[in-house]
């Protein structure tokens, strides 16, 4: 059984429509990713698992359907997702924004935020500062890092990436990487840099115009004519 | 939301919390310089200045902003756990102190007063859960008339309970005077000002050092982002009101003795707990308090020392000060600027 | 929507509107002095709630001292009214650098009324483009609750808290009519007028450029509308609305006085502004209605009778609004557009786009 299945997933903000029938899996313990030009939809599809977009279909989490509880439901069934934008709270410090990662997860906050710092060692040093002085880099890591002390079963993330430089882009990818393989996370990832993604994701599907347009393997997307001309760019 | 990201702070810089520590000093001394320098032009205007009279208006002009301070205090709460203005705290605010008064027909002052609290606290977060609950998403001006509304009801409830006839109010203080460094102050004021004083303390402790105080504050900062870690962002709500219910109930008992209880005691009040919060920063804590003490000198100073506002225009002359302020500094004192993003 | 359907649609308001007039012109016949007295007051009220209807619900500007307008409006018709003699009679010597006649009618004190609050009006809409939306809120409570005490301070003008008699005035053509009669067409053809006049301005230009600053400044600067010149004239004409209100209300009332005018009625107008709906012009008509009668049957509710209604008639008003804000957002007036899209349409939407204000 997957971890997460969408089946027919309509999604709505007001009266404009942004999926028009999605459907995806995501087994435990995989990384897909969900790529896509500005407007396809990934964001959407992130926002209406966590509940924060209306939606019509089926969502299933672990079995369970989630479809239209809650977002704090959502999250307490450990899903963390860290939002496009972030989503850290500014005027609280690092340290509060960790903090607020355990209020409602799964681990002792004591032993996550150890296993945290591990990752982001940054984060000792820059204790007391307010989120919203970080650089970007280090508050996409502080987002990445709230996250996981929640100790989630499924990690999302919306285009990490943006605004950072590549060399932090690198670096963060490579943390999850090494978080799906020592911690076997499962990780669902939205992506405009297609060609990172796929370096880390074992699967992924491509969205357009609010469906799904391609889906499969990495080495499959990267060898997909349309895939390669229009999100790889050879 | 998205953060702009700014480089990091150089190592040397000072820490934040020696840095509120320089500017609130900074602030203080600013203001008894400030303070003594009208105290100087007004020997010069006035014929009958003392300075003892002086620093004795001071001082019960401090107690009067402290009331106001309170109930700023409850209004920014709620503005910025919401974004809602909350026109009923005045009445919600006048209602527990009449079940206090109640209830001291049966006990002595002080638990009456701490149960006054909790019952306070109670009904200040089932108000938020069944009113405005289902109004919190709509636009600005429905939460306005609900508000008005509640302002409304709580005033008839008020004169149908307990009839509208106006009633004396014990206070803990005794009304004696007492003499400190030549100028004769009120124990009643000073009482005020203590009590409002340990609120503000045991107010910010909570903010600052517990578990959920840092949920409530994240919940101000973004209710999404709190909802995606799992926060039950309803009740955060819900606490908020019911503290600024209990910021309302302190305020009422405090202003009872003097302004004595009847159903509308807290409108002016909260006419001028409006002004200060604004004054201050609608989105500010500190603001708030500092708007209602600098609103609660002001008035005073002008009232005596005016002749043209006198004891009748003080009102409308504290809402000019007020208005030149925002005209200049549209955010108040403490507030943070709006950025239009498109 | 076929031709026939759109045609019904553009008729509806119209017809509506000649209706109206018919019920004006006939209904005195059957009514006592009092409730004509009632229906003048729904006139005035309509007309001062257009006002308000124009700066809150098209501009989107909330104010909550509109009452301030009104009571401008009425001391101004009054000091108009009685002119310097009749002010002498009351031992009220106004400074001399007001000009002030030898006591003027009301077709000439309404609309100098009008001009003279909306002047003020204009005066207050340039200071209220510095301040958002709490503080402008703030600043206009501020002018409500100062207005009755400015009034009674400067009693040499006003009259203090002793207020101006004035008095009623005639029957004009020799018409067979009471006075009350005469005075609830003289409201009603004003009222008729400034309905009009708001007709006009809000479906020409300046109505589209109100309500594109409204649903978004921002976006409005970048299609070329100066807000500030719009968000101030709103607020004249506003005012200027108000100001007619008011001093059909000393006419018709023939005493004005600070404590007619708290702070109090300008919150309950922009209440009745918002449940008779805003951003509609039929909003202002049922907002009147309910300004005017709401009180009345607080106090004795037709279906249920409690004492409790006889005793808290405030509690009554105030659940009322609550629940009213609940069940329809967008007020009595888009709840009956809706409806008529349901007929037609099949569906029915509870909140009205005109209800989302920033």
């Amino acid at each position: 059984m997957p971890l997460l299945e969408l089946k027919d997933v309509h999604a709505r903000y007001g009266p404009i429509r942004a999926l028009h029938g999605v459907s995806l899996t995501v087994d435990e313990g995989e990384v897909v990713a969900i790529l896509g030009a500005n407007g396809a939809g990934k964001t959407t599809t992130l926002r209406s698992i966590s509940s924060m977009a209306r939606t019509s279909g089926e969502i299933r989490y672990g079995g369970k359907r989630i479809a239209r509880r809650s977002p704090e439901y959502v999250a307490r069934q450990g899903v963390a997702h860290v939002p496009e934008g972030r989503g850290l709270f500014p005027e609280l410090t690092v340290w509060e924004n960790l903090r607020m990662g355990g209020v409602a997860g799964r681990g002792a906050f004591e032993t996550e935020v150890k296993r945290v710092m591990g990752y982001f060692p940054w984060i000792e040093r820059r204790r007391d500062q307010p989120a919203a002085t970080l650089s970007g880099g280090e508050q996409q890591m502080l987002a990445l890092g709230r996250a996981l002390v929640s100790r989630p079963r499924l990690l999302m993330l919306d285009e990490p990436s943006l605004g950072l430089a590549p060399t932090i882009v690198r670096e963060l990818f490579a943390t999850v990487k090494r978080l799906n393989e020592e911690e076997s996370l499962t990780v669902l990832v939205v992506e405009q840099n297609a060609t990172i993604a796929l370096e880390v994701a074992s699967r992924a599907y491509v969205l357009e115009v609010g469906k799904v347009a391609v889906e499969g393997t990495s080495d499959e997307l990267r060898r997909h004519e349309g895939v390669r001309k229009s999100y790889l760019g050879y | 939301m998205a953060i702009p990201a700014r480089p990091a702070l150089p190592a040397l810089d000072v820490s934040p919390a020696v840095r509120t520590l320089i500017l609130g000093l900074g602030g203080f001394l600013g203001s008894i310089a400030a303070l003594v320098l009208i105290g100087l032009v007004l020997t010069q205007t006035e014929e009958a200045f003392t300075w003892s009279g002086y620093w004795q208006q001071v001082v019960s002009g401090l107690a009067q902003g402290a009331i106001f301070a309170s109930l700023a205090l409850a209004l920014v709460l709620i503005y910025r756990a919401t974004d809602i203005l909350n026109f009923a705290q005045g009445e919600m605010a006048t209602f527990t102190t009449y079940i206090a008064w109640s209830l001291m027909n049966h006990m002595s002052y002080w638990p009456a007063f701490a149960l006054t609290l909790v019952l306070a606290f109670i009904g200040g977060a089932a108000i938020e859960r069944t009113i405005i609950r289902p109004v919190e998403h709509r636009p600005e001006i429905v939460v306005v008339i609900v508000t008005i509304g509640l302002l409304i009801a709580l005033n008839g409830l008020v004169a149908w309970i307990w009839n509208p006839e106006v009633k004396a109010f014990d206070s803990p203080f005794p009304n004696r005077t007492t003499e400190i460094g030549g100028v004769v102050v009120a124990i009643q004021d000073l009482g005020v000002l203590g009590v409002t004083l340990v609120t503000v303390i045991l107010l910010w402790a909570f903010f600052r050092f517990t578990a959920l105080g840092l949920v409530m504050r994240a919940v101000a900062n973004s209710q999404d982002a709190s909802r995606l870690l799992g926060v039950r962002v309803g009740w955060m709500l819900a606490l908020g009101w019911g503290l600024a219910a209990v910021l309302g109930a302190i305020a009422g008992m405090m202003a009872a003795p003097s302004v004595f209880l009847d159903p509308n005691m807290m409108l002016i009040i909260l006419i001028y707990s409006f002004a200060a919060a604004v004054l201050g920063g609608i989105d500010s804590p500190v603001g708030a308090i500092v708007g209602g003490l600098v609103l609660g000198v002001l008035i005073n100073l002008l009232g005596t020392y005016v002749d043209f506002i006198g004891g009748d225009l003080r009102l409308p002359a504290a809402l000019v000060v007020l208005l030149i302020v925002l005209l200049i500094r549209p955010q108040g004192l403490f507030g943070h600027k709006v950025v239009r993003r498109v | 929507m076929n031709v026939v359907d759109r045609n019904l649609g553009r008729a509806i308001g119209p017809a509506l509107f000649l209706a109206a007039a018919v019920l004006v012109i006939l209904l005195p016949r059957f009514m006592g002095e009092f409730r004509l007295l009632q229906f003048t007051l729904v006139a005035i009220y309509v007309i001062a709630l257009l006002g308000l209807n124009i700066l809150t619900g098209y501009s989107g500007q909330i104010s909550l001292g509109h009452g301030a307008f009104v009571g401008v409006g009425a001391y101004t018709a009054a000091l108009l009214s009685l002119g310097r003699p009749g002010l002498e009679a009351f031992q009220l010597d106004p400074p001399s650098w007001i000009p002030l006649g030898d006591g003027m009618r009301p077709i000439f004190t309404i609309p100098i009324a009008a001009l003279v609050t909306g002047l003020f009006g204009l005066l207050i809409g340039v200071p209220a483009l510095r301040l958002g939306g709490i503080s402008l809120a703030l600043a206009t409570l501020a002018i409500a609750v100062s207005f009755p005490i400015v009034m009674k301070r400067f009693a040499e003008v006003t009259g203090g808290g002793g207020g101006i008699n004035l008095n009623l005035p005639e029957t004009p053509f020799g018409w067979d009519i009471s006075t009350r009669h005469w005075l609830f067409y003289e409201a009603w053809v004003t009222a008729g007028i400034v309905f009009l006049a708001a007709w006009l301005l809000t479906r020409g230009r300046i109505g589209r450029a109100w309500r594109a600053i409204r649903d978004g400044e921002v976006a409005a600067v970048s299609s070329g509308v100066n807000p500030a010149l719009y968000k101030t004239f709103a607020f004249g004409v506003s005012a200027a609305f108000a100001g007619a209100a008011g001093a059909l209300l000393a006419i018709e009332t023939a005493y004005v006085n600070p404590d007619t005018f708290p702070v109090g009625i300008s919150i309950l107008l922009l209440a009745s502004a918002v449940i008779g709906g805003l951003g509609s012009l039929a909003g202002a008509v049922f907002g009147a209605l309910l300004y005017v009668f709401l009180p009345i049957y607080a106090q004795k509710p037709p279906i249920f009778s409690f004492e409790f209604a006889d005793q808290a008639p405030g509690v009554v008003f105030g659940v009322f609004l609550i629940v009213i804000m609940l069940l329809l957002p967008g007020g009595v007036a888009h709840f009956f557009r809706a409806l008529v899209v349901a007929a037609r349409t099949g569906r029915f939407r509870r909140r009205s786009r005109t209800s989302e204000l920033a």
